[in-house]
Parts: structure tokens; C-alpha cells; sequence
């Protein structure tokens, strides 16, 4: 019999980042008794890192955005793979899920009237993104976090879930264990939110923290539920490349909202070639530099510079500026903001400017940044419901990155934050209200000593395989077989590679003992990691053809009869089957709003 | 430079020693790195935190070279004194392994503060202007590292922990107390829980901030100042108790907004 502290709530909350915390208040203000579990230390999760802004139609800057402006720009930036729904109901609420956060002590920054100023980005048609300087995420994070405290937060900070347990068909709690301790934990809950955030950690360059190792998207497809679309990873136009120490660390997309501009090593605007243009872009965007440099003085009476488009494109126009021999002598292109001034540069993107300063030597008041495409987000995730957030599975709700469904093949920047408000609101209102209808159900023990066993294997055998081993080499097989430009060869001797290493990761072993031991959370990490870097790029050979996130070289253009699809995975009698699932088709309302440009 | 010697602490609570790793090194590498190095590579039982390597989660705090400071922020080369740095764990919150320590009582005392509240009838949204918002900024820059808390001789030399809460928690009360919009009145917390009188104002706090929060300026000393009108000002206590002013504490808040 293995030992473990057990607890019980009505609702348990896996991940404390943006949505799991607004989860959390809404759990709280409905009475419900709510714990939360997260890696790291309460406030540290990802979201704290995130810098732009969060997007929301609220029109304060009086330039006529609305709610279906947002919504078509969501779905074009998404490529039409979104759930219509969740769309539907996020630029609806965003507006309100920020107001609500100024309310819980949040201090945005001001229009010259005293509203709320908002910052443009990549493949918003208005300026959208509520912002705080380029710390947004921190804003957000402590803020939500100083709320859910306020209200009696319950928080089982370094503590990692590793499987849900179930009663028949419904999810009953979650097991896993104390980080400091080692100590095994059983939490006992009517309801189960995943909030735990995307999967960058298996490539070797990215801009995510370790915490990303996709514990929360194995947890459910484990317990039974829907993945969808997970060939969809998101490679962000701009990482840092440049001293080596530095990369992948992200250079905000507020950089170009303030004007940045982006050059190959000639000196070439090259995000005005042509060829870069995706046809339905055009007509949207700047003709001409001269144009895009107006834009930033009088955005009314001009089109946004062309280094605004989708990540997407944006990113891939980078890397083929680079594989044709236009980039750095680092392998990247420049990013210059030198020409908005020091002082402005300063005030607007500060912790850009100190990052450079302190740790590349770089003075981006003076001279261009090196840029390259880093993995970043995750578009794909447990397939839920919007109205409420509840998965395939009874009782499992999941909402924030983890999620899939508002973003479709490309996530818009600043879409994600206020994503997280939404649906971490919902999610948390469905667990809720669905933990009032049931009661603790009955936990099977030997699922428990299972998993138990599982985890403890690693200390116990004398395994010869180390961890950090498989996770690098996990990390170099998907940098180049599921990076940005990606063919059916490559993806095929990835998926070799990932097998063997599932093979041997079976044989890990890991010196010293359960208390804080690294190489012992590493072991458990790397196996999720596994699974799901199999998933991607199954799925991703499985599309063939190239939409937003997903570029297939060999497949180069966009298939009608594979946009009406979402790739749908799940776990059948303990084995992987991957289908597909006809996207839903918008109301007439909705689809109009197409018509109209 | 090629290699460098990193002396990191080993040990827990019980005890422990500074053990000597040889890291190599490239061009722009942080001491997180070598860290990381070392776990990869040498002993993956070395414990640390750490989650953006950016120095925006206050997560990876530690001693370098006898100072208190971020790893992920502190390069190689800056740090290195004739081929060595030291890395330890701070000093003022208990051991748990290595460079891990247990910061949990922060996150206790905040649980005392009294949250922001807004009054009830404020606009929505709030109409707030950028001077007055970006004074308050400053102190919500804060990433929660404990620098501050784990510098400042109150905590650090004099255990005061019950009866002082830190630069850290002043900073986020004087957040809360200077928003235009908010209704609570704090300045007797902030003199008998809070206990603001410790602070003799050395500025260690500032000195470390990663965040270049001014808190000794711009949040300890104002609140200092307050909370010595409020109780020792005679002509305020006059006016007071002839009742010419009737809520003294509503009628200082605009003044803070100055401060
Ligand atoms: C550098 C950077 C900049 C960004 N900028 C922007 C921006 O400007 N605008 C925007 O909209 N988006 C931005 N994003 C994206 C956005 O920050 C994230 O998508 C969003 O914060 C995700 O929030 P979340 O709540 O879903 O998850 P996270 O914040 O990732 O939180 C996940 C939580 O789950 C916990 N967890 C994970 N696994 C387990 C487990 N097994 N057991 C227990 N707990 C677990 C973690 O500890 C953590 O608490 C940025 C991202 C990065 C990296
Ligand atoms: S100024 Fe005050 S709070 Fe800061 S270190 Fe000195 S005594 Fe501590
Ligand atoms: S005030 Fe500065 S030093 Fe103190 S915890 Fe905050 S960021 Fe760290
Ligand atoms: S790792 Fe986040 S501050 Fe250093």
C-alpha cells in the first residue's frame, strides 16, 4: 500500500496561471469549495510572462471597433478551423472580462481621456489589445491572483498532478505529488477543471517555462477525452536568437504594434514582397513603406504595415527570407524600432528594452534586434464545449491554452489573455454547477497503486537511461522533423525517433531521492512529453495541406475539403485513434459578416 | 573564456557545503544556465527554481557572489571573479534543498493585507489618467522575487518576522492604498500589524530590486510619513476631534496621489 495525503473539494483546479485562477474566483463566489494545484509557486505560472496585451472590442479608442469585428478577424486569423461558438461568445464577453479586472485592482494604461488605451497587433483590423506596458501577463496574474486570495483561495503550490481517477465514466479527483516532499497526494473532487497551459517544452528552442511539458492535455486525452487539432503549434515570427544564451526568449509582437520594422540582411523591407501576401490579405495592408510609416502617426487614414499580418505569415516569411541567404550572420532578420526615439521606445516597451540592455548588449534605441520564429503557443487542446467548458468526459471541464476551439489554425496575439478571462470564468461557473449535482464518487485503489508504482520506478531501478538525455534529444527530433516548415519524410523520421524514445524512456533511472529532486520530475515530464509530440506529428501528417499554423511544403496550399475538418484524437481501449470531425457550420447572422469584408 | 568554476550550495536544512562544478561557457550565457548545465550534465539532483528565464517571475532568486539576485538575469561574465561564482540560497527564509528555500511566509502575510476594494460607486470604466495610474505602476511591477524581503536587515539579521512584514508587502499595501479608487482605510494596519516603524530606511530593499522599484522612496517613506501625520500630528488631531474634519483618512487620499 503506498501512503498519501488525501484531500477533498468540490472542485479541484489543475494549474494556476490565468484561466485556472479565474476559474478559481468563480468557483469561490459560487460557494463552491475550491482547491488548486499548480508546479511552480503561486503567480510564477507562464501567464505572468506574457507582455502584449489582452484583446478585447471595447472601443475606447473610438475608432469604431465591435464585438463582429473581433469575431471576423478571429476566425479569418484562425483560418475558419474555429468553433464558431466559443468565438461567438469570447468577443462578446471580452470587453466585460476586462472592465471586471480593473475592478479586482488591475491598472491598464490610459488613453489621453482616461479609458482604457489599447495597443493594435498582428491581424486585428482595430486597435484591440488592453495593455500594461509589456507586462501584461504579470498584471493579470497578480491581480487575479490577489482576488482568488481575497476570497480564501486554497492553493497546493510545487505540487504535479499525473492522472485523473475516474468512477465508471465520470472524473472523480486527481493524484500526484508534492514536489518539496516528494510526498504522494490524492485529491478527492465532484469536479475536475484542467487549466494547465500549452506544450513548448518539447522543441529545443522556445519561449515557454519548464512547467510546459503538456501534463494537462495527457491527463485528459488519458482519462478518455477529445483532442482537437493538435497539429496546430504556433511558431511566433519573432524569438531572440542572438547571443546563444538568449534564445527563444520572445521579442513582444508590440514591437511592430509600435512601428517595428522588419529587414533582411540587405536591408529590404521584405515583408512587401509579393510573393509573402496571402490573397486574401490583400488590399488590407499598406502598399507601400511610405504608407506603413504614416500608419504609425494616423492609423485612420492609413492601411497597417505589412509586418502586422497574421503570425503565421509573418513567420514563415522569415524563415524563407533566411533559407535564401537574406538573414544574419546568426541565422536571423533585423528588427528595428530605432526610428520611434529613445524616450518613447522606453516608456512604451520597457522590459523589452531592459532585456536587451541587460543580457544581449543590445540598446534597441539604437540598433535592430535579431529576430527568428521560436514555438510558442498551442492552438490544438482538449475539445470542450463553450458555453460551459466540459470536455468529452463527465466531470472533466478544461479551459485556457490547454483548450481547443477559439483559435483554430492561428491564434491572433492578445487573444489568448482574454481568452483565459472568458473561458476560466465558464469553466469555472460549469464545474461549479455541475459538482452540485453529484456527489464524491468511489476511488479505485489500484489505479492509485499504479500510479504510484509508475512514478516511483525511475528511483527504484537501476534504469540506465537518463532523462535529460531523452528530453534532449525529443527536443532536437521535433526542431527539425515538427518545426515550422515541415514534409511528410521529415515527419515520418520524427515519429521514428519519438518511438525509440518511448521505448527507452521506459528504462529511465535517477539518482538521489523524492524530496525536490529535478531529475525525478523530468522522468515524469518527459513521458507526457512523449505522447504528445506522437500526436502532433501524426496529426500533422495526417493534414495535408498547409493552413495557418500548419505548413506542409509538400501539401503547399490550402485544401477546401480539409478546412471543413478538425483532426480529433483520442484514446480508444488504451490505443491512439485519430479522425476527423466536420468543422461547424456559422449561422447565416454570422456568415454575412464575411460578406460585408 | 571557456570554462568557469561555479561554487553552488549542496545541502538541506540539516546542513550542507559549496561544491565546485567546472560549467562551459557560451556567448551570452545567465548563472540559470549553468545551472542547467549542470543538471543536464553532471548531478540532476540539483535542485533550483525557475520558470521564464526572463526575469519576469521572480522564481529563480538567489545569493551570487554574496548578493541577492535573479540567476536567469546575472550573466557568466559579469559575475565571474577570477574564474568563480558563488551561488547560494537566500539567506532569510528556511533551507529546503540546495538553492531552494521555503519563501512560504510571504505568501502568509499577504493573505493578512486587506485587498483592494473599490468604491461602490466608481465609473466603469474607471476614468484614471496615465500620470496617476503609472505612479501606481511602479509598485505593481513587482515579480514577487523576495530580493527585498531577503536583503533587508529587519527579517534578515533580526528575525523580526512576526512583528515587521517587509519591503515587499509595504510596496503592494501602498499599491492599494494610493488607488484613486479604492475605499478601505489601512493606516493602523499599517503601523500595528504591519509594523512599518522597524524600517529605519537604508535602502538595502531598493539597492536589490530587479523591478527598480523605488520602495524606500516611493513607498515606505510616504507611508511612513502618513501613518506619522495621522497619529502624531498635533494640529490634524485638533481638527480631528473638533470634528472640522470628518473622515480624516478619506481627506488624506488625495494627498498620497502627490506623494
Ligand atoms: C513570452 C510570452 C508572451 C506572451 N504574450 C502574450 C500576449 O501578449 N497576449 C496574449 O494574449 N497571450 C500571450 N502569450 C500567451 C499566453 O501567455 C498564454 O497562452 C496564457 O497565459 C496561458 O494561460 P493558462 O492559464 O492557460 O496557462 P498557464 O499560465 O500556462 O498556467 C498553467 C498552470 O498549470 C500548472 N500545471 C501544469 N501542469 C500541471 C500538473 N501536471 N499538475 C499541476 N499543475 C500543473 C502550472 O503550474 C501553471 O500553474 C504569451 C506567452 C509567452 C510565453
Ligand atoms: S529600507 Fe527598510 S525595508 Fe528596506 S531594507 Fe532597509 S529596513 Fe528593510
Ligand atoms: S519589490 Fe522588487 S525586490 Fe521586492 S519582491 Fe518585488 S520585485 Fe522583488
Ligand atoms: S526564471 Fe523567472 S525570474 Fe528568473
Amino acid at each position: 500500500m503506498v501512503d498519501y495525503k488525501t484531500f477533498e473539494y468540490d472542485m479541484l483546479i489543475i494549474g494556476a496561471g490565468g484561466a485556472g485562477l479565474r476559474a478559481a474566483i468563480a468557483g469561490l463566489e459560487s460557494g463552491a469549495k475550491v482547491g488548486v494545484v499548480c508546479k511552480s509557486l503561486l503567480g510564477k505560472a507562464h501567464t505572468v510572462m506574457a507582455e502584449g496585451g489582452a484583446a478585447a472590442a471595447i472601443d475606447d479608442m473610438h475608432d469604431g471597433d465591435n464585438p463582429d469585428v473581433h469575431f471576423v478577424d478571429t476566425m479569418r486569423g484562425g483560418d475558419f478551423l474555429n468553433n464558431w461558438r466559443t468565438v461567438d461568445i469570447f468577443v462578446k464577453e471580452a470587453p466585460d472580462r476586462i472592465y471586471e479586472l480593473e475592478r479586482y485592482g488591475a491598472l491598464f494604461d490610459r488613453t489621453p481621456e482616461g479609458l482604457i488605451s489599447q495597443r493594435p497587433f498582428g491581424g486585428h483590423r482595430y486597435r484591440r489589445l488592453c495593455h500594461v506596458g509589456d507586462r501584461t501577463g504579470l498584471e493579470i496574474i497578480r491581480t487575479l491572483q490577489e482576488k482568488a486570495v481575497s476570497l480564501g483561495l486554497n492553493v497546493h503550490m510545487e505540487c504535479t498532478l499525473t492522472k485523473l481517477l475516474k468512477d465508471g465514466d465520470r472524473v472523480v479527483g486527481a493524484f500526484g505529488y508534492d514536489r518539496v516532499s516528494g510526498d504522494f497526494l490524492l485529491f478527492k473532487a465532484k469536479a475536475v477543471v484542467i487549466a494547465t497551459g500549452g506544450w513548448g517544452r518539447m522543441y529545443k528552442v522556445t519561449s515557454n517555462s519548464w512547467e510546459s511539458t503538456s501534463d494537462g492535455v495527457m491527463l485528459a486525452f488519458d482519462a478518455g477525452a477529445e483532442l482537437m487539432d493538435m497539429e496546430m503549434v504556433q511558431f511566433h515570427p519573432t524569438g531572440m536568437v542572438w547571443p546563444p544564451g538568449m534564445r527563444g526568449i520572445l521579442v513582444t509582437e508590440g514591437v511592430r504594434g509600435e512601428g517595428g520594422i522588419l529587414r533582411n540582411s540587405k536591408g529590404e523591407r521584405f515583408m512587401f514582397n509579393p510573393e509573402y501576401m496571402p490573397p486574401e490579405a490583400k488590399g488590407m495592408y499598406a502598399e507601400t513603406p511610405e504608407e506603413a510609416d504614416r500608419w504609425v502617426h494616423d492609423n485612420k487614414n492609413n492601411r497597417r504595415p505589412t509586418d502586422l499580418m497574421k503570425r503565421d505569415v509573418v513567420a514563415r516569411a522569415i524563415y524563407k527570407e533566411v533559407r535564401a541567404g537574406r538573414g544574419t550572420e546568426h541565422g536571423a532578420v533585423y528588427l528595428d524600432v530605432t526610428h520611434r526615439g529613445a524616450d518613447y521606445i522606453k516608456s512604451k516597451l520597457p522590459s523589452m528594452y531592459e532585456q536587451f540592455h541587460a543580457l544581449g548588449d543590445v540598446d534597441i534605441t539604437k540598433e535592430p534586434m535579431e529576430v527568428y520564429p521560436t514555438p510558442h503557443y498551442v492552438m490544438g487542446g482538449v475539445r470542450v464545449e463553450p458555453e460551459e467548458c466540459s470536455s468529452t468526459v463527465k466531470g472533466l471541464f478544461a479551459a485556457g491554452e490547454v483548450s481547443a476551439g477559439l483559435h483554430g489554425a492561428n491564434r491572433l496575439g492578445g487573444n489568448s489573455l482574454s481568452d483565459i478571462l472568458v473561458f476560466g470564468k465558464r469553466s469555472g461557473e460549469g464545474a461549479a454547477k455541475f459538482s452540485k449535482t453529484v456527489d464524491f464518487g468511489a476511488i479505485d485503489a489500484s489505479v492509485i497503486e499504479e500510479e504510484a508504482k509508475l512514478l516511483l520506478r525511475p528511483l527504484e531501478n537501476n534504469g540506465l537511461e537518463n532523462p535529460y538525455t531523452i528530453t534532449s534529444e525529443l527536443q532536437d527530433a521535433m526542431q527539425v522533423g515538427a518545426m515550422i516548415e515541415k514534409r511528410a519524410d521529415g515527419l515520418e523520421a520524427c515519429l521514428v525517433k519519438i518511438k525509440e524514445l518511448q521505448a527507452r524512456a521506459q528504462n529511465i533511472g535517477v539518482e538521489g531521492d523524492r524530496g525536490y529532486n529535478p531529475g525525478w520530475q523530468t522522468a515524469r515530464d518527459i513521458q507526457f512529453a512523449l505522447k504528445t509530440s506522437e500526436i502532433i506529428v501524426l496529426c500533422a501528417l495526417m493534414r495535408q495541406e498547409s493552413r495557418g499554423a500548419q505548413w506542409r511544403s509538400d501539401f503547399p496550399d490550402k485544401d477546401p475539403e480539409w478546412g471543413k475538418k478538425n483532426l480529433i484524437a483520442k484514446k480508444v481501449d488504451s490505443a491512439l485513434e485519430i479522425t476527423t470531425r466536420p468543422v461547424q457550420e456559422m449561422p447565416e447572422h454570422l456568415a454575412k459578416l464575411f460578406e460585408e469584408g | 573564456m571557456d570554462t568557469v568554476t561555479l561554487r553552488v550550495f549542496r545541502g538541506d536544512s540539516s546542513g550542507g557545503e559549496m561544491r565546485d562544478y567546472a560549467v562551459s561557457v557560451l556567448p551570452g550565457m545567465v548563472v540559470l544556465d549553468a545551472i542547467h548545465q549542470i543538471q543536464q550534465t553532471k548531478d540532476s539532483t540539483l535542485a533550483c527554481r525557475w520558470n521564464c528565464k526572463a526575469a519576469k517571475c521572480g522564481s529563480c532568486s538567489a545569493e551570487i557572489n554574496g548578493k541577492p539576485a535573479l540567476m536567469c538575469k546575472t550573466r557568466l561574465d559579469e559575475a565571474t571573479i577570477d574564474g568563480v561564482i558563488t551561488v547560494r540560497p537566500l539567506f532569510t527564509f528556511p533551507e529546503i534543498k540546495d538553492l531552494v528555500t521555503d519563501v512560504s511566509w510571504n505568501y502568509h502575510i499577504s493573505e493578512k493585507i486587506p485587498p483592494f476594494t473599490p468604491k461602490p460607486d466608481a465609473p466603469k470604466p474607471f476614468i484614471m489618467h496615465q500620470m496617476d495610474v503609472m505612479r501606481q505602476q511602479e509598485y505593481r511591477k513587482c515579480i514577487e522575487c523576495f530580493l527585498c524581503q531577503d536583503v533587508c536587515h529587519v527579517l534578515r539579521e533580526h528575525e523580526l518576522k512576526d512583528n515587521f512584514y517587509g519591503p515587499r508587502q509595504i510596496v503592494k499595501l501602498a499599491n492599494y492604498n494610493m488607488h484613486p479608487y479604492d475605499n478601505l482605510k489601512r493606516m493602523d494596519f499599517i503601523r500595528n500589524n504591519m509594523g512599518i516603524g522597524y524600517c529605519n530606511i537604508t535602502k538595502c530593499c531598493t539597492d536589490v530590486c530587479p523591478e527598480h522599484i523605488r520602495i524606500t522612496d516611493n513607498a515606505i517613506i510616504p507611508l511612513k510619513e502618513r501613518v506619522a501625520d495621522k497619529f502624531f500630528d498635533p494640529l490634524r488631531m485638533l481638527l480631528v476631534k473638533l470634528r472640522i474634519l470628518k473622515n480624516p483618512e478619506a481627506d488624506r487620499s488625495q494627498d498620497s496621489l502627490l506623494g
